[in-house]
């Protein structure tokens, strides 16, 4: 048998997590090299669902790349989205009216929230709980609904443009944002009760899967991975763009590294994303949801820029370097995850695999946004 | 260490008529834009290490009219905000610069991304195995002469 | 030619139509368990289950049974063909034995045994070495793993259920399954599970046993042996079809068991729990709400770190359980 011609001549052996495995949010490969249960390296193999996005960006035009920026990260679409309309209008100098600034903001915080949802359920399944997936399915189905209402699509949004977004929300949408925060704060209780303070989650997660905070800043880890670590960086606060700096919110830290602390700062940055949602509603401007004179065929002058996101998953940036036609001339995505994946291979060393899952539950990643 | 002084210690390892520009974060989206020879990469990345700056991307381009590749790494400071972008422009014909993955591990899958999207060879790389195309992949996509 | 006694022409066909009797019953019983397997998550989650075979979908087993049927027996290159298909057999053959002597009422017995109890034992420590065989005879590493998985968790949870029996045994001073029920005729005050004068321990020994049974039948939270998310299907992995059919039969076949056990020896068996109409329909009462308590545990907890599982049984059950069995024996004497 294999098995007992590896045991006979090495104490390690090398078992193979994915590429078809229920614990790998999409199509990821772990060489798990084994001492009986413990982790001895754990080497991510990526690229099965490589599309070679960033080529594409330099084959379409700029407007006709939008919907590809869904495509990624499709669980929080619209933060990628966001940062690749916010790099073009840097470089070409758009200036967006208010209205669709806080139309943005609010979209994507609700885009975040759902996120988050379906997290919390899908690392709850990792652990072996199949039930609260289905409770903040329920709530995100609320989220979806919403949204399609204004952007007609559920998953992958398209609903950004350059120089605003390209419809106005309507006050079905207000009304029902406001109904949908009422009813997720009124649930959060429950939530906490049945998760938080279960006995077999707690000891599943608690000292659990510790990321040092110099880790993430060697690996360039971010979003929540980073601020259950102790580091309170956060785009929207350190490098504030749209109109975040006009609203009035937290960056939730926790300090202990471990898989609790992620879980806690998600289901915390859940609530500080309805606080932001609501200031928004209540701060909305009428006015127009587009900017004047954006040309069809943009062409942005020639030069290259940055621009940073704070995504459901970390910091989502591009890097855009333009030479004044059409299409760009070179267009690079930082994926969150990617630098997130990093760190797996340095901090799941000698652990038991299934603390290693629970580790990779916690990071939150989603492999389209890795690939790209 | 502030901007200023980050300023004079890089100026220090850029080559003589290097630029190093103080542009605006609200238009660039950096702060601190260098070009340095492809042999004080490694220098830069030490200097920005020990000023507690994260690597957060590098970006390769191909200028093919130029016949270079520039290779752009950015860094930023946590608590500020701020952010540096370190420039490097090699040869097209034969790509090699030293790799900066023993002082940021997390550059280890970027520079094997850039080796698979343009063809650069970082010297040192502990694993110059693709990344994201196949095992057997010869071909370099993002290079402007691929794909007819 | 020697005359056969007419008695024993009428006790071997009694014998056998209980057999049958208690095959399709376990078998119908382990059918329909994994049919609510489906429907009470269903209810706890907000959604409807399985609705469209038949009416409440209750012809869904039998649509599963069909189509593991029909599937492919495959069998891979390197196994160890005789013990993979062996495995199957000796994980589902034990618990149907066991219902051999198990009394569903005053007179539903298929063969009263003396040493009921302690032949009910010795079969269920048989599924274990058959899931090992399917473990490891399966050529795979994720398989290999979790048998030895199954084997630490099986021993380890075997201990206390055994320590518990024999405090009970000691009250009850008898293996005899139906004589430990009719001990406990009357009202629920008489359950063994509440014979607080044996041992005040005793309300505890009856959730030790049931988190026991929990881990003989591998089921959640203690389902290391299938840990979806960590090892795919466990031990399980390559078995395609009927042959993986029968390790579920035999996992539900061990719940409806290991409820029985539960109900005979801790909750008075076919007894009304006010003193009146005692038969069969209380037996079957009891059962399925103890088959519903351990589906809503599985459906509720998350999964135990594996050494969190073996720190359960070592740490904490075991010396509860010795605990327990020395007060009975304290109490036994002093009363």
């Amino acid at each position: 048998m294999s098995i007992e011609a590896q045991t006979i001549h090495r104490e390690t052996f090398v078992l193979n997590l994915g590429p078809q495995h229920p614990a790998t949010h999409g199509v990821l490969r772990i060489k798990l090299t084994m001492n009986g249960e413990y982790v001895e390296d754990a080497d991510p193999v990526i690229g099965y669902g490589h599309r070679m996005q960033e080529k594409m960006g330099e084959n379409r035009t700029y407007a006709k790349f939008l919907p590809n920026t869904a495509r990624m990260d499709y669980v929080a679409a619209l933060f990628n989205t966001h940062g690749y309309v916010c790099a073009v209008e840097r470089l070409a100098g758009i200036t967006v009216p208010d209205r669709a600034e806080y139309i943005r903001v609010i979209t994507a915080e609700l885009n975040r929230i759902a996120s988050h949802l379906l997290w919390v359920g899908a690392f709850l399944i990792d652990l072996g709980g199949f039930t609260p997936l289905l409770y903040t399915f329920d709530d995100r189905e609320q989220i979806l609904d919403l949204l399609e209402s204004i952007t007609g699509a559920r998953l992958t949004f398209c609903y950004y443009r350059f120089g605003g977004v390209c419809n106005d929300i309507d006050e079905q949408f207000i009304s029902g944002t406001r109904a949908f925060i009422a009813r997720l704060h009124s649930r959060m209780p429950m939530y906490h009760a049945l998760i938080t303070q279960n006995i077999i989650f707690r000891k599943r997660c608690e000292g659990i899967g510790p990321i040092p905070a110099e880790t993430c800043r060697k690996y360039g880890g971010s979003g929540p991975v980073l601020r259950g670590s102790g580091v309170s960086y956060d785009v929207r606060k350190n490098e504030p763009y749209s109109i975040y700096p006009r609203l009035d919110f937290n960056i939730p830290v926790y300090q202990e590294c471990d898989c609790t602390a992620r879980y806690k700062v998600r289901m915390d940055e859940m609530v500080e994303s309805m606080r932001i949602i609501e200031q928004s509603l209540d701060q909305l401007p009428a006015g127009p949801v587009m900017a004047e004179k954006v040309p069809k065929l943009l062409k942005p002058p020639k030069g290259d820029c940055y621009f940073n996101v704070e995504s459901a998953r970390g910091v989502f940036g591009v890097r855009l370097v333009s030479d004044g036609t059409d299409k760009a001339y070179r267009l690079k995505l930082r994926s969150p995850c990617f630098s997130n994946l990093s760190l797996f291979r340095d901090c799941s060393r000698g652990m038991l695999m299934a603390d290693a899952l629970a580790l990779l539950g916690s990071l939150d990643l989603v492999i389209p946004d890795i690939d790209r | 260490m502030t901007l200023s002084e980050l300023k004079t210690q890089l100026a220090s390892l850029a080559e003589p008529g290097a630029l190093i520009s103080e542009t605006d974060h609200a238009k660039r989206g950096t702060d601190l834009d260098v070009t340095v020879s492809a042999g004080k990469v490694v220098a830069a990345a030490e200097l920005l290490d020990t000023a507690r700056y994260t690597l957060e991307a590098i970006t390769g381009v191909d200028w093919i009219a130029e016949k270079q590749i520039e290779l752009v790494y950015d860094y930023t400071l946590w608590e500020s905000g701020v952010r540096v972008a370190v420039r490097s422009r090699i040869s097209r014909e034969n790509p090699a610069i030293p790799t900066i993955s023993a002082i940021f591990p997390g550059a280890n899958w970027h520079e094997r991304e850039t080796r698979d999207f343009f063809g650069v060879d970082f010297t040192g790389h502990p694993d110059m195995s693709p990344l994201l195309l196949p095992e057997d992949a010869t071909f370099h996509p993002l290079r402007k002469d691929f794909g007819a | 030619m020697m005359a056969i006694p007419k008695d024993l022409i009428m006790e071997l066909v009694r014998i056998v139509l209980y057999v049958v009797g208690f095959l399709a019953f376990i078998a119908v019983n382990a059918a329909y368990l994994s049919l609510l397997e489906r429907k009470v998550p269903s209810w706890f989650q907000l959604r409807y289950g399985p609705k469209e075979v038949g009416p409440w979908g209750l012809l869904q087993p039998v649509a599963d049974g069909i189509k593991l049927c029909a599937k492919q027996l495959l069998v891979q290159k390197g196994a160890d063909v005789a013990l993979f298909k062996l495995a199957p057999a000796m994980v589902v053959i034990p618990a149907i034995m066991s219902a051999v002597t198990l009394p569903f009422s005053e007179t539903i017995v298929a063969r009263n045994i003396d040493l009921g109890l302690l032949l009910i034992f010795s079969l269920s420590s048989i599924h274990v070495i058959g899931t090992m065989l399917g473990g490891w005879a399966s050529c795979n590493k994720y398989s290999g793993i979790a048998a030895a998985r199954v084997v630490a968790q099986n021993i380890a949870y075997e201990i206390p259920l055994l320590l518990v029996m024999v405090s009970l045994v000691m009250v009850t001073h008898t293996f005899n399954l139906h004589e430990i029920v009719n001990g406990q005729a009357g009202g629920f005050w008489h359950w063994n599970a509440f014979r607080l004068t044996a041992s005040p321990l005793m309300p505890a020994a009856f959730i030790i046993y049931f988190i026991c049974m929990l881990a003989e039948a591998n089921r959640a939270p203690f389902d290391m042996l299938e840990a979806e998310s960590e090892l795919v299907a466990g031990a399980f992995t390559e078995y395609s079809g009927m042959g993986f059919g029968l390790f579920f039969i035999a996992e539900y076949a061990n719940i409806v068991v290991g409820c029985s056990l539960g109900t005979i020896l801790f909750l008075g068996g076919w007894h009304c729990p006010f003193g009146l109409l005692p038969g069969l329909h209380w037996f079957l009462i009891k059962m399925y709400f103890l088959c519903f308590m351990v589906i809503w545990v599985r459906w509720s907890f998350p999964r135990t770190q594996f050494y969190g599982l073996l720190n359960l049984s070592w740490k904490i059950l075991i010396p509860f359980a010795l605990a327990h069995l020395v007060l009975t024996s304290i109490m036994l004497k002093l009363l």
